[in-house]
């Protein structure tokens, strides 16, 4: 059912996501366009799973899940850096270059 | 003997080395959770994980020789050579940190023991990624490796280049598990499956070659997989992290997680996309400018640590020259490369993090000056890790270069191989001056070497890494083996061993 444009809003939203995190200079801004990057992937899943058999959908769980683990650990590194820099703007933060 | 995976029993002796991983792992986090507060503890924790990660590689090689095969098609987890070998070389490679470890982490005052389960449960992950068999193991094993080294190269909590490190590693490393999520899920979409074998087959019989769907998701793929082996133009992120990491988990990182990196990228492309050829082409683009740009910008580099940073990242672009020739010999001799490598690495990052002690992070190359009068094994340990990096005969690096080369040659990528002998002269230009500096010249002062001191672990480290370097470089021959059999066992479903399938003849030139 509608497999055509899920995939074709799908493919938009992951798009979004990509620009998001190219764009934006704040680390939990970017941080939220990778979630919507994901989550993205998840709307095909589901999109794909309609005629390709139940795969999809147990894929998207995983997907679910590792997307909160990956949360977890981000936001706790955001707030490491922001004790050392009060500051999430990725501009500011540039002690390593070379 | 011949396990059904399908059933209870043989799927979990098929697992047997990843439960035992899991259950030590859950084991040292429960100790940790009791005594976490003396560097006594700490210790407990690091020989805990020696212990584990032995016991898993008694594991791992009594599934070996027992010769384990699977006995359908389509399973989860792989029961080849190549699981087995490259299992072996992410526990060594972790054996060889955790000893590092034990004097970094006293020396720097990181009471942190979950070090230790975070490390257990990043090998556990780069397990999964060698053998899995399907893509949601692997994307699985990928996710459970990357998160752990996230929280490492963070783990020095008093250091905000540290978490600067871990921040750009984290969000760049989901950044790119999102494009190789993208491309699994087009993958599926394109043959209905994400087990690698039938992806493989469907690929064959529905004649998906040029389905563009399935393209799309080869291409997304690759980006995810270039991402995480830092291969350019994906490779931003990776001087930064190395730069700001500890330096034992800079070791891990530039050894075992690019080396597991590789190992899923080459079963998928082995596995799913041999019918594929437009990969081929794409592989060969990034090879060449891995090594060029990787090596090129390392010439510029003042710090040792950001050098061995880009000279990983050209490094990848020699493994990526094997991937693309696609052949048996091209499997072999990336198997052969990648232990050389990462027994190089570890001996390069265990010296450096002698040398850089006592919060002075920025060792540069003159600070090595005279260094072979002070502490002539160190100096000569670090001389043959150079000297193997540059792929110097009587090293393991040279054989390894060779046997790439050759299998370059044999698959008619003349260009790319002379592009490899090219990139490989132009890496001379930044391994020789840390000889030179370290044999040629004066030391500055009598405290110039003061503070450098190998811990006892260490030392054995660095002994055992350069033996290993010294002897695979003159007697090659019976890892060559292990690697000529274990790179065979990885081969899209229905095809023999030793006949090249028909479409790998069509090379991306």
């Amino acid at each position: 059912m509608l497999l055509g444009p899920s995939l074709f809003v799908s493919a938009v939203l992951f798009t979004l996501g990509v620009a998001g995190v190219l764009l934006r200079r704040n680390a939990i801004v970017i941080f939220m366009c990778v979630e919507l990057m994901l989550n993205a992937v998840n709307l095909t899943f589901i999109a794909l799973a309609q005629t390709l058999g139940v795969a999809g959908q147990i894929f998207v769980f995983f997907v679910m899940a590792v997307a909160a683990a990956e949360a977890a650990v981000g936001l706790a590194i955001i707030l490491a850096i922001y004790r050392h820099r009060a500051t999430l703007n990725l501009e500011r933060i540039n002690l390593l270059k070379g | 003997m011949s396990l059904d995976l399908s059933q209870y029993r043989d799927l979990m002796t098929a697992l047997l080395p990843e439960l035992v991983l899991t259950a030590w792992a859950l084991v040292l986090l429960l100790v940790v959770a009791v005594r976490h507060r003396t560097a006594g503890d700490l210790r407990l924790a690091g020989w805990l994980a020696l212990v584990a990660l032995v016991s898993t590689g008694g594991a791992v090689c009594w599934l070996w020789w027992s010769g384990a095969r699977p006995a359908g098609l389509a399973t989860m987890i792989a029961l080849d050579g190549f699981r087995f070998v490259t299992d072996l070389l992410f526990l060594a490679t972790a054996v060889l940190t955790v000893m590092l470890s034990f004097d970094y982490l006293e020396r720097e005052q990181l009471l942190a023991p979950e070090y230790y389960v975070l490390l257990l449960l990043a090998t556990l992950g780069m397990m999964l990624l060698g053998g899995g068999e399907d893509l949601t193991v692997v994307f699985l094993g990928l996710e459970l490796m990357s998160l752990c080294v996230y929280v490492l190269s963070g783990i020095n909590r008093r250091s905000p280049k540290a978490a600067e490190a871990a921040l750009k590693y984290f969000l760049l490393g989901a950044f790119a598990s999102a494009f190789l999520l993208y491309g699994i899920a087009l993958t599926y979409g394109a043959t209905g499956t994400t087990n690698l074998t039938l992806v493989g087959v469907q690929v064959r019989m529905l004649g998906l070659a040029h389905s563009t769907m399935l393209l799309l998701g080869l291409g997304l793929l690759l980006i995810g997989f270039g991402f995480k082996v830092a291969a350019v133009p994906f490779h931003m992120w990776a001087p930064d992290v190395y730069d700001g990491a500890p330096t034992p988990v800079t070791a891990y990182m530039a050894a075992a997680v690019k080396a597991a990196g590789f190992a899923a990228l080459f079963r998928v492309l082995a596995e799913a996309f041999s019918g594929v050829s437009a990969w081929h082409q794409i592989v060969w683009w990034l090879a060449a400018v891995t090594m060029l740009v990787g090596n090129l910008i390392a010439l510029a580099q003042r710090t040792l640590k950001r050098m061995l940073a880009y000279s990983s990242v050209a490094h990848a672009g020699y493994l990526l020259v094997s991937v693309t020739s696609g052949s048996t010999l091209g499997a072999a001799s990336f198997v052969f490369y990648l232990v050389a490598y990462t027994l190089t690495t570890v001996v390069a990052f265990a010296l450096l993090a002698a040398k850089g002690r006592n919060g002075e992070q920025d060792v540069v190359i003159d600070d090595l000056a005279g260094l072979s009068q002070r502490h002539p094994a160190l100096a000569f340990a670090l001389a043959v890790s150079m000297l193997s990096l540059l792929g110097f005969p009587g090293t393991a690096g040279f054989i390894g270069k060779w046997y790439i080369l050759i299998a370059a040659a044999n698959a008619g990528q003349a260009v790319l191989a002379t592009l490899l002998v090219v990139a490989s002269v132009i890496s001379a230009g930044y391994y020789l001056p840390v000889i030179m500096a370290m044999y040629m010249q004066a030391e500055p002062s009598e405290q110039a070497h003061a503070g450098v001191r190998l811990g006892r672990f260490s030392g054995a480290v660095v002994v055992a890494a350069v033996a290993g370097l010294l002897v695979l470089g003159v007697q090659p021959s019976r890892l060559l083996d292990v690697a000529r059999t274990s790179g065979e066992s990885v081969r899209p479903a229905g095809v023999l061993p030793n006949t090249p399938p028909a479409s790998l003849s069509t090379k991306g030139s």
